[in-house]
């Protein structure tokens, strides 16, 4: 998905009426928001923050200092990880790291829906729809998380919706 | 809290330096573990440092560390901050990696270690010194300059790889590391061995992946758009609503045009083509195009402009080509005249005149520059060995004759060369020759020829290079070689030949022989201005007020900036020299070479025989022009090129802004408020019209183009994103909004169409009907004038028109619907969304093969399962 798609769909998740104009820049195409007032924002994290901001959802960055941090440590990870390699071995690097990382958690902060929620689902879409239905069973806690993700009000939108099945069928293989 | 750190991680760095801001708000433990450890349970690979938290959880992003350390000192996160810390992640740490893996692992140095971090480096400094402030987010140090400071430290505390032309970046960088948490965690990290102490960590980190070509994307534009100051903007608004009365008068053309005391008056110059030769595309882009572009731009800047060109027709060649086909030397330069002139007319080529060098302007002007240089002591005599064939009478001069190769013993060799081994050859020195006429065995005989004295004009040759050269607009190509001849010393060259086919030689004892080509070719400019009008001179003898711009490929370089100046300043008549001497490269075919023995290549006359339209012909040859390098023809790349620069880009561009203002608006430029975006709009394109113009006034042509698709682009994002299709059926502030930027649209299109002018300046498929006369009224509305302006319906009903170009615009909507269904299916979007676009699409292949009168293809049946 192109970045400013990604955010026109994050506007409309945080219920900004006036839609924001994206030019793109360079090769990756990264998108760049032209403000009214002063310079040019570059970059996915960057404008999602910014758009968060201007919604007055501020708590989606993160409430305390360590949550902030994480916040945008899974940001970046998002378009350093997660953009930055599209080889098979690299996604299912990402997705054990994540697998792991969620054993205990219900979201990205451990309690709290976070901006870093919002974009690591964009961003891993195009990844878990592909994924079979074994493979789904093994990453099942990014299952857990993703199913979840993608059922929160608002966040999907015409994406398309990811099935997961409830019943184990692999009991076996780990 | 706990830091693991490793020996040698350059993130070390930034967190220890910026470890000193939580000091007091909680405890920090710091524990040294080996590069592969994996301190953090969920992560596959190693990664220091990381900090756990006292809550258990892990911060393994070394910025993330950095900024816990100064949110948890009460500071906040703003734009900037994250902006920085998003592109040193994506950005400078992946062309950071490269240059220290280089550096430090590879032991490279110089310009292999610095060329990745470059334009990393370059931005830094730009966004420092455009802002004027010290640091990097504002006018004090926080978490930017520290993990920025971090990243960089390893590689800039060597001064090599820190340039002193970047000086905001210089100073910046100074600035920090001299603070003292810097110094600290400076020490700690590096203990004073510099960039080698990160070797043991480096060794065992995976081979960096950087995307290599990055770095010669099409950065200056993007780099433009983010510079534009608010003065720009304001000024381009200004324009924009001066309006008309700001323009100057459009002048007529005069008829002859002559040059006119204290306005700006240009010579053109185009090398003249041999006349038995057809020209191929390599030619035509080398000069006569080139020359036509800056002509056409020289006209609409109305500069008194005067365009010549023409055949160039004495020589031996056409005495052999005579020979071949039966005629005689002035019927195969009739014929062949007539055959430059319709390619160059089928190219649109607006010479003032194209004419011949086989006139009784040419003797004459010819014959009087050399009397002045006999009466100067400028020609020497000198005997020459040469064959003659005694059947025939005469001297034969060099592809009269033919023998066995003295290098490689090639049986057809020719008099001056060998076409197989391609050795320059000395006709006395071919074995077995024979005369090509009568076949009969020629004689060695002496005979007595003129030579032009170059030594002895070497000192004003250099006096006047001296003060040309400088500040003007040669080519390095064309500085290089004469440069090179100088450097090799000038020696007398022989300007006569025995011919008959020449400008007779006025002097007693050379009634045989005429003038060997390359003295009086470039006489020939002359020659032809004096057939447009008789007051040539005022052109070639007014060197004060005239610029004479010269165009040629690069192999005529040598007659144009060195023997024709000695001839013209030997002869001491105040002659007009070249200004400026703008010499291409070479244009290649494919692979290979065009060869006009061999038959490779596309050549003047076939391009009109292939279907494509002059225009499109001009804007891909002006598209590769070899400017600076050599480049290739190629059909491919072709098709591309004009796929999507020309159809995609420019033309989708056009063709939607006219059929909004005629679908919408009834014809007519609707009213226009102007929003903020709307201005950055105007500077955007105002900033890229200044820089087409100072590109061709400068005579990079092809530079110049690529300023013409970037306003086009500006101008598809700015549609695509107002979206005025939809807007035009919304509420009346939509429908405004929708008025106002089909306006602008509507009038950077005019915009374009001008600019557009000087390399496809007639009736193409896609802008036919904004050329001609309606291009003025356009013109004139672009300036700022509006609907109350003349309102004559703007002019655009391309679509409705003839087949080819409705074949052209339905490729064009099914390429694009084609990508939106691709790109649908990418994003995995719903079934029901990309079944529907999918059926729009095969309605547009439908139309498209009705509209081609081809038979319809059947859907491939899918098997399902």
């Amino acid at each position: 998905m192109a970045a400013a798609a990604e955010l026109t769909l994050l506007e409309k998740c945080l219920g900004l009426s006036k839609g924001n104009k994206y030019s793109a820049q360079g090769e990756r195409q990264i998108p760049v928001l032209q403000t009214n007032n002063g310079p040019s924002l570059t970059g996915l994290t960057t404008i999602a923050a910014h758009l968060v901001q201007q919604a007055n959802k501020e708590y989606l960055l993160g409430s305390t200092a360590e949550e902030k941090a994480v916040v945008q440590q899974w940001l970046e990870y998002r378009v350093t990880q997660v953009d930055g390699h599209s080889s098979k071995d690299d996604i299912r690097t990402v997705l054990k790291d994540l697998n792991s990382y969620l054993e205990d958690k219900v979201y990205l902060t451990g309690y709290n829906f976070t901006l870093a929620d919002i974009l690591l689902y964009y961003g891993l879409h195009r990844f878990i729809v592909d994924l079979t239905v074994q493979e789904k069973e093994k990453y099942l806690n990014v299952s857990r998380w993703f199913c979840h993700i993608q059922h929160y009000p608002g966040i999907r939108q015409h994406l398309s919706s990811v099935v997961f099945i409830k019943n184990r069928l692999y009991t076996n293989s780990h | 809290m706990r830091l693991f750190v490793s020996e040698g991680a350059p993130g070390s760095l930034p967190v220890l330096a910026a470890a000193g801001r939580a000091q007091g708000r909680a405890e920090l433990l710091i524990s040294t573990v080996g590069p592969e450890e994996c301190v953090v349970p969920f992560l596959t690979r190693p990664k220091v440092p990381v900090l756990q938290l006292d809550s258990g959880n892990y911060l393994f992003s070394t910025s993330a560390i950095c900024r816990y350390f100064f949110l948890l000192s009460g500071w906040e996160q703003d734009d900037l901050t994250n902006q920085w810390l998003e592109w040193e992640a994506t950005e400078l740490q992946p062309a950071l990696s490269a240059a220290l893996y280089y550096l430090v692992v590879q032991g490279k140095k110089g310009e292999d270690v610095f060329s990745p971090v470059r334009r990393a480096l370059t931005h830094i400094d730009h966004s420092l010194s455009r802002r004027s402030c010290p640091f990097l987010a504002g006018e004090t140090e926080s978490l930017a300059d520290i993990v920025l400071w971090g990243a960089l430290y390893p590689l800039l505390q060597d001064p090599a790889y820190l340039p002193e032309e970047l000086g905001a970046l210089h100073s910046w960088f100074q600035t920090l590391s001299s603070q003292e948490p810097c110094q600290r965690a400076a020490e700690t990290v590096l203990k004073q061995q510099g960039v080698l102490a990160l070797r043991p960590y480096l060794q065992k980190q995976p081979q960096p992946s950087f995307l290599e070509g990055r770095a010669v994307s099409n950065e200056p534009e993007e780099e433009e758009l983010a510079t534009l100051s608010e003065e720009e903007i304001a000024m381009a608004v200004a324009a924009w609503e001066k309006g008309l009365e700001s323009l100057p008068p459009v002048q007529p053309q005069q008829n002859p045009v002559l040059p006119v005391a204290g306005e700006k008056n240009v010579l053109i110059t185009s090398a003249l083509p041999y006349v038995n030769n057809v020209p191929h595309l390599g030619n035509i882009i080398g000069c006569v195009l080139s020359a036509d572009v800056f002509a056409r731009y020289s006209r609409l800047r109305q500069w008194n402009t005067l365009y010549l060109c023409g055949t160039d027709e004495y020589g031996t060649a056409t005495e052999t080509k005579a020979m071949e086909e039966g005629l005689t030397p002035q019927e195969i330069c009739d014929k062949y005249h007539v055959i430059h002139a319709d390619i160059y007319r089928w190219f649109n080529i607006s010479f003032d005149i194209f004419g011949r060098t086989t006139t009784p302007q040419q003797t004459k002007i010819t014959q009087d520059i050399f009397q002045r240089l006999v009466a100067r002591g400028f020609v020497l005599q000198d005997t020459v060995e040469q064959l003659r064939c005694e059947h025939c009478a005469r001297f034969l001069a060099d592809r009269f004759v033919e023998g066995m190769c003295p290098f490689c013993g090639y049986e057809e060799a020719r008099g001056d060369q060998c076409d197989k081994c391609g050795k320059l050859i000395n006709a006395i020195e071919l074995k077995k020759p024979q005369c090509k006429v009568c076949r009969s065995c020629p004689v060695v005989k002496s005979s007595r020829h003129l030579f032009l004295d170059l030594p002895k004009l070497g000192k004003p040759l250099e006096e006047w290079l001296e003060k040309t050269l400088p500040g003007s607009d040669w080519t390095p190509n064309a500085r290089f070689i004469i440069r090179s001849w100088l450097r090799d010393g000038l020696k007398p060259r022989c300007i006569t030949r025995d011919l008959k086919w020449g400008t007779p030689v006025p002097l007693e004892g050379f009634e045989d022989k005429v003038f060997y080509v390359w003295f009086d070719a470039t006489i020939g400019y002359l020659s032809i201005t004096a057939n447009y009008t008789d007051q040539w001179e005022k052109w070639w003898k007014n060197p004060e007020q005239v610029s004479l711009y010269q165009f040629m490929a690069k192999d005529n370089v040598p007659f144009h900036g060195l023997v024709f100046p000695c001839s013209a300043l030997g002869a001491e008549d105040n002659y007009t020299l070249v200004s400026h001497l703008i010499a291409t490269e070479y244009l290649n075919y494919e692979d290979g070479k065009f060869s006009k023995s061999r038959g490779v290549g596309v050549f003047g006359d076939m391009a009109q025989d292939t279907g494509i339209p002059a225009d499109i012909w001009r804007f891909y040859l002006l598209y590769i022009r070899p400017e600076g390098q050599d480049s290739a023809f190629s059909w491919t790349d072709m098709l591309l090129k004009n796929n999507s620069e020309l159809l995609n880009n420019l033309g989708n561009f056009i063709n939607r802004a006219g059929m909004f203002v005629s679908k919408f608006f009834g014809g007519f430029v609707p009213e226009m408020v102007l929003t903020s975006d709307d201005r950055r709009l105007l500077a955007h394109v105002t900033l890229e019209l200044q820089h087409y113009h100072q590109l061709l006034e400068k005579v990079r042509i092809r530079d110049a183009l690529r300023s013409i698709l970037t306003i086009s682009r500006h101008g598809n994002q700015y549609i695509q994103v107002n979206e005025p299709w939809k807007r035009i059926k919304g509420s009346e502030a939509d429908r405004q909004r929708a008025g106002t930027v089909t306006g602008l649209a509507v009038n950077i299109a005019a915009l374009l169409s001008i600019m557009l002018q000087p390399y496809m300046p007639t009736v193409s498929p896609l802008f036919q009907k904004l050329e001609n006369d309606q291009i003025e009224s356009l013109r004139q509305r672009f300036s700022g004038g509006q609907a109350k302006a003349p309102p004559k319906p703007a002019a655009v009903e391309t679509m409705t028109t003839a087949g080819p170009q409705q074949i052209q615009v339905l490729m064009d909507e099914v390429t694009k619907q084609g990508n939106t269904v691709r790109e649908l299916k990418a994003q995995k979007a719903d079934k029901n969304q990309v079944a529907a676009e999918v059926a729009k699409l095969l309605d547009l292949k439908k139309q498209l093969a009705l509209a081609e009168g081809k038979p319809l293809e059947t859907p491939k049946g899918k098997k399902k399962k």
